[in-house]
């Protein structure tokens, strides 16, 4: 049996969605940047479906592209949110305001 | 060596640019600690500069209007934009200017500051190469670039190593200047497409511009643009108020630099874009531009006569004498034109001389107040002996530098407007009043403050900067021939063009049109 | 032998110039280490010697050159003597071309032996006067820069050039009256002096520039030539050449100190003694009736002009004069008798009569210079003292400054067979035959005549007669001037006696065969002679005048000798003329009122209202409206990286939105 595109992009919206409501509504850094993976990742599989669909090389390409992206930005990510705790010794957003007016 | 005799044989305007940035950058790899070394170095760049710079004098022919020493190298070739540099008798002594003040006034600061030497220097450097690019660029995009370039250098200047309003004097300074640029960005944009629909192709490479045939009313809107950009810059009355607060927050190097060559970018952006760019505009305007410099003459000279910080009357006093400068060059006669480039070197040499001397006093004594001063003559005679010089080559003493260019632009301007004139000559009478009311106050009388009886005299390293400009304050009083004779040949040409353009644009208006009807009437 | 010397006139200048250098350099490098160090003055420091030396050798190695070229272009054919030397290009622009050109003519020649035998003498004297000062090197580069440029002035043979010389005898006079800096009335004066002369050159500036767009030169023979050119086919309107005439006379009554422009020269009596005499007396003071000589072909087509350097003349010289009869500073009365007798030359101009006026021009500078010298003599002699109320009796005390000043008090009276008494004569005589209001002239000329004659010897009365009335410890100092001082003061007193034959009138000279050697060599070859009136008339006047100074000099004897106590009796019946006269007219206060104090406060009013509130005002409130609009929108910024996050997915979906609904719709 073969399943069709619209199923791998709804299960790349769901994954998306809920992405979505961890960096919205979550106040762990930490959650909130695997949030984003999620949502990363949700991205990913839309690219290799579509690539598939289509015949074209190219999704797989970006998928691979958003993977060494992902990989970069959670290591940096990663390191200021070492580097905030240290300062702040919280990983709470609500308290990391101080860019507020 | 054949790369240096190539680069200097070919690319001599473009080794002017990089220079200073190239030696900012060496700068910027010395030790922090090694302060000495930082401000000989930065020296000794500013000062190879201006040897360098004397190769365009000895390669300049004076008898050709066209621009010389030109590079051309296509730089974003799609819209026509090209870094395209020359001179011609406009801009060579501006230039010359630039890389002869620049040496005086780094090592004018090399007491003075003490915070974050390395970061100073760097700035001037940076500042020199911004300045030399502005005088030198025949391109608008390039001229715009190193315009707004030169904003940044001097903003830090102000603002970090300033007095203490510093950050209302550097804010101030960068939100005028920004606000005029801006508008000229927008008219540049708007020529730079017209030319686009009028020739069919992108550019802006200014020769290419000079030839454009512009619509009066497209004129009258540019112009303003232009004119509001150069008029905050020169400054023109009543465009003048941050130039008392940049001028006295400003350290003394900033102050010269200011002074000396800032301002004349106002005044040599209306010679090089405004005037010929739109000739019917400059012609209808003329008059009122004449009369706003007659008004920041007379005005500028009165409220000299009134400060009572020495450094803010000569920064007004800045405005009289820029007054002089912008009646000359709207005067549209060889006589204005010349008088008006000379007086702009003028005024560098000695307002630039005046702040040296006014950051000696205070330098030593922490204030500029002229009435914690008196008696100075006495005390240090050599230093009243400079200054005395130099006040009179700011009131244009004959057998100064001062009395050559003021004389050619009332000369000139006479012509144009004899009563406008007549009243811009009471400026000279003002002038007399405000020098030598200060000079007095500070320099004779008995010693009335204990703590200036003590006062060292200048050194030798404030020697070595006020000799040169003393040195050229006689040159050009006494015999000016090679400063005019190199200008002859460019404003002349300058003029000729001017008059035609002007013709050309005016010829089917109707003999009794008003300026309101030409640019606002319903049948153009 | 004398032929060649015209090639060398530049040395004249040269000369005074490097006497500047050397003595500059001395004043720099040997005199300020002194004068820092605090080193006693009047010393005898080697570098005085030779400034001693080298200031009046300049000067004199100036008028030796002088008179080599006068002596050489005497040798020419009358219509021959105009010798212009191209020394370099200084300014050109375009058609304007103003060259650093040097001209010799039969006036330029009187002047420049004015100027250097004046001015050797006078330097000569200052070696001694000025011998207890401690900046003895600077007051002689001073004194050598202020001939310098008052050769330039004479020499230049076009307006520009001369206007460096005008201007620069202006900032010697600024430098010298202020030469006492440490005092403030000499530093105030130094500057009224040179504020006021700018005045007067804001009206010369003007001239020139009308006069270079109307002739298209400035040169004086291309000027005068096209002048009557243009004047002859009528393209020179009477208009056109007053104006440019009334505003070169603006700058010679402020360069002479006339009407009503006269308040800087008696202020600037605060300069040392010498200084007065030679800058204020014989020879800067006198450049405004030089150049109205000088631009005489352009002054003749003005015959308005003519009439106002006539009226303001003959006004200037009565108006000083009786001013100069009530001061009690013995060089403030020589200088408005300086004032007045400027006056006169300019009333010679007026009525066209410009050699009478160069005439007087001379003679005054010896009699004037030999006036103020003695009084510096008198001064020094009393340690300082110039208090006229605080002299007298000195006459056997000063045997030599008695003899020469009262030489010179006779000749500016007026009295026959001196110098004075030929010029003024002159003047008188040619303005009776003046055009307009010929007698009027006359007789204000001859009434100040008197009045002169009365002063001069209400000075000599006080001064040298009568009973001490000095400070004791004055008294007991008082000295007759060393030989430097004497020496000139003598060779001026000769020259005062003598000068005036030169230019002796026909109507006397016929009569004992002396010719009027002035007159043929000032004015053009056949123009001599070409007048002839009644020569009883002229005789008549001339006796009339004569009387009338007898007449001022009884009254002053009257009045000062034989009853000293009338003076104060007339003071006392007409407080409020006295008050007037004694207050020079209140007009010091005047311009005060009406000029110098609304404008300062003119301008205290254009800063802080118009710049500091209006301009600013407005920059600032752009500001301040920004800042207002930050401070509403900023509340948008919470700080929540959640709300940031929820306002960027809410604007996608907007977008996503908006895109999907188009695109269906």
């Amino acid at each position: 049996m073969t399943i069709g595109p619209s199923a791998y992009l709804l299960l790349s919206a769901i994954l998306f969605g809920v992405g979505v409501v961890g960096v919205v509504t979550r106040r762990n850094v930490l959650i909130i940047l695997m949030s984003v993976e999620v949502m990363l990742n949700g991205v990913n599989v839309a690219f290799v479906a579509a690539g598939s669909y289509l015949g074209d090389a190219a999704g797989g390409v970006f998928a691979f592209m958003v993977i060494t992206v992902a990989a970069a930005e959670a290591a940096v990510g990663l390191a200021l949110l070492i580097a905030l705790f240290r300062l702040k010794e919280t990983v709470d957003i609500t308290e990391l305001s101080i860019l507020k007016w | 060596m054949t790369t240096g005799s190539f680069l200097l044989d070919r690319h001599l305007l473009s080794v002017l640019i990089a220079l200073p940035a190239v030696g900012a950058a060496g700068v910027l790899c010395l030790p922090r600690e090694r302060r000495a070394d930082i401000r000989n170095a930065s020296f000794l760049v500013a000062l190879a500069e201006f040897l360098v710079s004397l190769l365009v004098v000895a390669r300049f022919d004076p008898g050709t209007a066209a621009m010389q020493l030109s590079e051309s190298v296509p730089w974003i070739p799609r819209y026509g934009i090209g870094y395209i540099v020359g001179v011609d008798g406009i801009s060579l002594w501006l230039l010359m200017l630039t890389t002869f003040i620049t040496p005086i006034a780094i090592l004018s600061a090399f007491s003075a500051v003490e915070r974050h030497v390395k970061e100073f220097m760097v700035f001037m450097l940076v500042l020199e190469t911004a300045m030399v690019g502005v005088f030198v660029a025949v391109d608008l995009f390039l001229f715009y670039v190193f315009w707004e370039l030169v904003l940044i250098p001097m903003y830090f200047l102000i603002g970090v190593w300033g007095g203490e309003r510093r950050i209302y004097a550097a804010i101030k300074f960068f939100l005028y200047t920004f606000v005029g640029s801006v508008l000229m960005l927008v008219a540049i944009l708007a020529l730079f497409f017209h030319h686009s629909e009028a020739a069919g192709f992108y550019t802006t490479d200014l020769m290419k511009l000079y030839g454009l045939a512009i619509p009066l009313k497209m004129q009258f809107w540019l112009f303003g643009a232009f004119f509001l950009a150069f008029a905050f810059k020169v400054p023109m009355f009543p465009f003048h108020t941050w130039l008392p607060d940049a001028h006295v927050e400003a350290p003394t190097a900033g102050s010269v630099i200011l002074a000396a060559i800032l301002l004349k970018m106002g005044a040599y952006g209306f010679l090089r874009f405004s005037v010929p760019l739109f000739p019917a505009a400059a012609a209808d305007f003329a008059p009122m531009i004449a009369a706003l410099a007659v008004v920041g003459i007379v005005y500028g000279a009165l409220v000299s006569m009134v400060q009572k910080d020495i450094k803010k009357l000569v920064a007004y006093s800045s405005v009289s004498h820029l007054g002089f400068v912008m009646l000359g060059l709207f005067a549209f006669n060889l006589q204005g034109i010349e008088g008006g480039i000379l007086q702009m070197v003028n005024h560098g040499v000695s307002t630039g001389a005046l702040f040296l001397l006014v950051g000696i006093l205070y330098e030593r004594r922490h204030t500029r107040l002229i009435s914690d001063f008196g008696g100075l003559a006495r005390v240090v005679p050599v230093f009243s002996a400079c200054f005395m010089i130099v006040a009179l080559s700011s009131i244009a003493l004959p057998g100064t530098n001062g009395f050559v260019g003021e004389f050619l632009i009332l000369l000139g301007a006479f012509r144009a407007n004899a009563w406008l004139t007549a009243a811009a000559a009471t400026g000279v009478v003002l002038a007399a009043v405000y020098m030598l009311w200060m000079y007095q106050r500070v320099m004779f009388g008995e010693v009335t403050h204990e703590e200036n009886r003590r006062l060292p005299d200048m050194n030798v390293r404030e020697l070595a900067c006020m000799l040169p400009i003393l040195l050229l304050v006689f040159w050009i009083g006494v015999y000016p021939q090679p400063f005019l004779r190199r200008m002859d040949a460019t404003v002349r040409a300058y003029v000729a063009r001017y008059e035609a353009a002007k013709q050309a644009a005016l010829s089917p208006s109707a003999p009794g049109e008003t300026m309101f009807t030409r640019y606002f009437g319903a049948g153009k | 032998m004398v032929t060649g010397a015209l090639e060398y006139l530049w040395l004249v200048p040269a000369f005074p110039l490097l006497g500047v250098v050397l003595n500059g350099a001395l004043a720099l490098f040997a005199e300020r280490p002194l004068l820092l160090s605090g080193a006693g003055a009047g010393g005898v420091a080697p570098y005085r010697r030779a400034v001693a030396v080298l200031a009046p050798a300049a000067v004199g190695a100036s008028f030796a050159a002088a008179l080599l070229c006068v002596a050489s272009l005497a040798a020419r054919a009358p219509d021959d003597r105009l010798f212009v030397r191209f020394l370099f290009p200084w300014i050109e622009a375009g058609s304007f071309k103003a060259p650093a050109s040097l001209l010799l003519d039969p006036l330029s020649a009187v002047m420049i032996l004015v100027v250097t035998g004046v001015g050797f003498l006078i330097h000569v004297y200052s070696v001694g006067y000025m011998s207890h000062e401690r900046a003895f090197a600077r007051y002689f580069t001073y004194l050598n820069l202020f001939t310098f440029s008052m050769l330039v002035l004479v020499l230049a043979d076009n307006y520009l050039l001369m206007f460096v010389g005008w201007e620069g005898v202006g900032l010697c006079s600024y430098l010298l009256i202020g030469f006492w800096y440490d005092r403030r009335s000499a530093a105030d004066a130094g500057k009224k002096a040179f504020v006021v002369n700018r005045v007067g050159d804001f009206g010369f500036l003007l001239a020139m520039f009308l006069a270079f767009w109307t002739f298209g030169s400035l040169t004086y023979t291309e000027v005068f030539a096209r002048a009557g050119g243009m004047a002859a086919s009528g393209t020179l309107t009477a208009g056109l050449a007053t104006t440019i005439t009334l505003l070169m006379f603006l700058g010679a009554v402020g360069k002479s100190a006339q009407i009503p422009l006269y308040v800087w020269l008696p202020d600037a009596m605060e300069g040392p003694t010498p200084v007065s005499a030679l800058i204020h007396a014989a020879t800067m003071v006198t450049a405004g009736v030089y150049m109205v000589a000088r631009s005489g072909a352009l002054f003749l087509l003005a015959p308005a002009t003519m009439t106002t350097v006539a009226v303001v003349g003959a006004a200037t010289a009565i108006f000083a004069a009786t001013i100069g009869l009530c001061q009690t500073d013995i060089k403030r009365v020589l200088a408005y008798s300086t004032v007045s007798q400027l006056g006169y030359m300019f009333l010679a101009c007026g009525v066209g009569a410009f050699t009478a006026g160069i005439f007087h021009l001379a003679t005054h500078a010896f009699f004037k210079a030999l006036l103020f010298l003695a009084a510096g003599s008198v001064i020094h002699a009393l340690s300082g003292e110039q208090d006229l109320r605080k002299m007298g009796g000195l006459k056997g005390r000063v045997p030599v400054t008695f003899v020469t000043m009262a030489v010179a008090a006779l000749a500016i009276a007026g009295i026959p067979g001196l110098s004075g008494f030929f010029s003024k004569d002159e003047i008188l005589w040619k303005a009776f035959n003046a055009p307009a209001y010929g007698p009027v002239l006359w007789a204000v000329a001859a009434a100040t005549a008197g009045i002169t004659a009365f002063y001069m010897f209400r000075l000599v009365f006080l001064a040298f007669y009568g009973p001490s009335r000095m400070d004791p410890g004055v008294e007991k100092r008082v000295h007759e001037s060393p030989w430097t001082m004497t020496l000139p003061l003598s060779a001026l007193a000769v020259l005062s006696v003598a000068g005036g034959w030169v230019g002796i009138p026909a109507v006397l000279g016929d009569a004992v065969g002396v010719p009027n050697l002035l007159e043929r060599w000032l004015s053009p070859p056949g123009a001599v002679g070409a007048e002839h009136h009644s020569a009883a008339l002229e005789l008549g006047l001339m006796a009339l005048s004569i009387g009338i100074a007898l007449g001022g000099i009884w009254l002053a004897h009257r009045l000062y000798r034989a009853r000293p106590e009338t003076p104060g009796a007339i003071a006392a019946r007409w407080p409020a003329l006295y008050d007037a006269v004694r207050n020079k007219y209140y007009v010091d206060e005047l311009y005060d009122r009406a000029l110098v104090r609304p404008a300062v406060r003119a301008a205290e009013w254009l800063w802080q209202m118009f710049d500091a509130r209006l301009v600013d005002g407005i920059v600032n409130g752009a500001a301040v409206l920004v800042r207002a609009a930050g401070e509403r929108v900023r509340r948008l910024q919470g700080g929540i990286v959640g709300g940031y996050a929820f306002s960027l997915l809410l604007g996608a979906v907007l977008i996503v939105g908006y895109i999907i609904y188009r695109s269906a719709g």
